[in-house]
């Protein structure tokens, strides 16, 4: 066949002795006790793994998981079994095959030369032969009509992968601009919803809070935010109040009255990225991201003071209700979290 | 029944009789502050003369230890020690309690072996006895909290839904610096946070409730008792937890893991692979079977 035709055409090595050392044998070629042993070696493998198989299906059954697990050296007994008996199984089938592969199996050095690229002439025109006989007989270059209404239809397939981009929209609008954050909103911590009084912060004390709103029920005893818009709220509303020596704080021009008694109010989202930031050391008053450590002084206006960031950390406001609990007193008055491109 | 109902009568009716006499009403005062005295006298008085005398010796015996162990660093009052640059040599005492004395002598961090960045734990200096002195003598310097009771910190009847509760506190209050498995990180200028395992309950209660060195306080009126309790009781659940799912390498995510898979996963992979591929042991023996 064409085959044989085209490796015909190469007749001639290129290299008449490419320099290949002369084959020697191995000691299982020549040494039939070591061949005998290399078989006996092979095949103790192969039986070691069924062996760690039914390991595995043993230990599938006997070790407890669940409420009581079984415990060898404090890790969980059943994942270490069922792992460690799995990859033992594995691994000695593997070292078996290359045991087989590098002792018994032959190791002579052969040449094969690469298959020609191209098909063979014959093939060639038949396939040209083919091509033109559909065109003839579907008609398509006689009939415009035809070929130009399924080019249009396979156009307007196109369609079906634009379409569902919508689900990307719609534009955020304006949400980035704002938080819940009003107003006369308390200041509460997260998780129990303890609302503050300045009185009940000593110097050095953190409290993560969140606003009051998360926490509120209407008449019918359901929360008013909850579920997915819970979450939203929550990324952006986050905050850490802060107590510090009054005169350790330095507020810049508009925002001597922010604070309450050297408690002082910020955003808990990061202004590089949007991780939340609660890592505050009392005695430097710096706050640190832990993902990419940029550094903020919460007596200086959250200023940047080492790390990626390129904002300030935004601040809270903050007055007291009738009360004598922490409220805030407006929202944020810059967008809080990560930069973006309309923030300008 | 009937009987008794007609004596106690006839007893309230006798009384009742003279309790407009004139001389009724001073005797009852005197009736009264005699019985409120003599009481006073009976149960109170010996006892608490007894424990302020042993106060005293104890705030006395804190102070020799304390001019031994402690001013050099905090003053010979505890009022501190300010270096030229204006920072602190040892922070004044003043107001910080008998808890944090508790804390930091507990733990070893006091008395410090050198100056440095961070106080470390390490083997208590001091006896439990010693601990209590000095804790009486600082405390005498100023109003601060006191070291808990136990009851405050006990942990034993937690339930299910104070370790919930607790670990939701923890992940907001606590994971920030100490790691979301406790096991402490990293701060800047060589300043980290400590692992919070084999800590004492009492130790943890008391850290958050006078935040040493740079860690923020949680005072009682915010984060209460109760969740403190509930946020000790989760790190003990956590620390008895089985690893179920095979070694933590340090609970530092995706880090650690990253290193183990690279180096000694694929180093190793690659390892076997250069082997398997390298020259095996060849014959100099003619081939018998041909």
């Amino acid at each position: 066949m064409s085959e044989t035709h085209e490796l015909s055409t190469v007749e001639t090595e290129p290299i008449a002795d490419p320099g290949l050392p002369a084959h020697e044998p191995r000691p299982t070629d020549v040494d039939e006790k070591a061949e005998t042993r290399a078989e006996r070696q092979v095949a103790t493998l192969f039986g070691l793994s069924t062996i760690f198989t039914l390991l595995f299906c043993v230990s599938y059954f006997w070790l407890e998981v669940g409420d009581e697990p079984d415990v060898i050296l404090g890790l969980g007994a059943s994942n270490l079994a069922l792992g460690g008996f799995l990859g033992l199984a594995l691994l000695c089938i593997g070292i078996g095959m290359i045991q087989w592969a590098r002792k018994l199996m032959t190791d002579e050095e052969i040449i094969e030369y690469r298959h020609p690229g191209s098909s063979s002439n014959e093939d060639r025109d038949e396939s040209v032969k083919i091509l033109v006989l559909g065109t003839e007989e579907s008609g398509i270059a006689r009939r415009p009509l035809i070929r130009n209404s399924l080019l249009g239809a396979m156009g307007a397939l196109g369609l079906v992968a634009i379409i569902p981009l919508r689900d990307l929209g719609p534009l955020p609008g304006d949400k980035l601009f704002h938080t819940i954050w009003k107003k006369g909103m308390r200041v509460v911590q997260d998780v129990d919803a303890t609302p503050i009084k300045p009185s009940d912060m000593e110097i050095g004390q953190l409290i993560n809070g969140e606003p009051g709103i998360f926490f509120e029920e209407d008449d019918e005893g359901e929360p008013v935010i909850e579920g997915a818009e819970l979450q939203v709220e929550k990324a952006k509303a986050a905050v850490v109040i802060v107590k510090m020596q009054p005169d350790d704080i330095t507020p810049s021009k508009g925002r001597e009255n922010w604070g309450v008694d050297g408690i002082l109010c910020y955003s808990k989202i990061c202004t590089h990225v949007g991780c939340p930031i609660s890592l505050w050391e009392q005695q430097t008053h710096h706050l640190l991201c832990p993902c990419h450590q940029s550094t903020f002084d919460l007596a200086d206006n959250g200023r940047v003071i080492f790390g990626p960031a390129a904002r300030a950390v935004p601040q809270l406001p903050l007055a007291l209700d009738d009360e004598g609990y922490l409220i805030a007193t407006s929202d944020f008055t810059e967008p809080v979290g990560p930069s973006f491109w309309e923030r300008g | 029944m009937r009987l008794t109902q007609k004596l106690s009568h006839r007893i309230a009716g006798r009384l009742s009789a003279g309790r407009r006499g004139r001389i009724a009403a001073p005797l009852v005062l005197l009736l009264g502050l005699l019985v409120t005295g003599g009481m006073y006298a009976a149960f109170v008085s010996p006892a608490s003369a007894q424990d302020q005398s042993a106060d005293e010796d104890m705030v006395a015996k804190g102070r020799s230890l304390f001019l031994v162990g402690c001013a050099s660093c905090h003053g010979k009052n505890g009022e501190g020690i300010s270096t030229v640059k204006g920072g602190q040599y040892g922070p004044s005492l003043v107001g910080v309690g008998a808890a944090a004395v508790d804390f930091q002598v507990g733990t070893g961090r006091m008395p410090m072996a050198q100056p440095g960045t961070q106080a470390l734990r390490k083997a208590p200096v001091y006896n439990a006895e010693e601990i209590e002195a000095l804790a009486a003598y600082v405390a005498s310097l100023g109003p601060g909290p006191s070291v808990p009771a136990e009851s405050e910190y006990d942990v034993k009847d937690a339930t299910n839904e104070d370790i919930v509760r607790g670990g939701e506190f923890f992940r907001t209050n606590c994971t920030a610096c100490h790691n979301f498995a406790g096991n402490g990180g990293a701060l800047p200028r060589g300043r980290f946070a400590p692992a919070l395992t084999g800590v004492s309950e009492k130790h943890m209660y008391e850290a958050m409730l006078t935040g040493p060195q740079q860690m923020p306080l949680f005072s009682d009126e915010i984060l209460s008792p109760t969740d403190k309790r509930q946020i000790i009781a989760y790190l003990k659940k956590n620390e008895e937890t089985p690893n179920y799912g095979g070694f933590t390498l340090g609970s530092l995510g995706p880090v650690s893991e990253g290193l183990f898979a690279w180096i000694i996963g694929i180093g190793g992979l690659v390892g076997a692979a250069v082997w398997i591929a390298a020259n095996t042991t060849r014959s100099r023996k003619k081939t018998q079977h041909e």
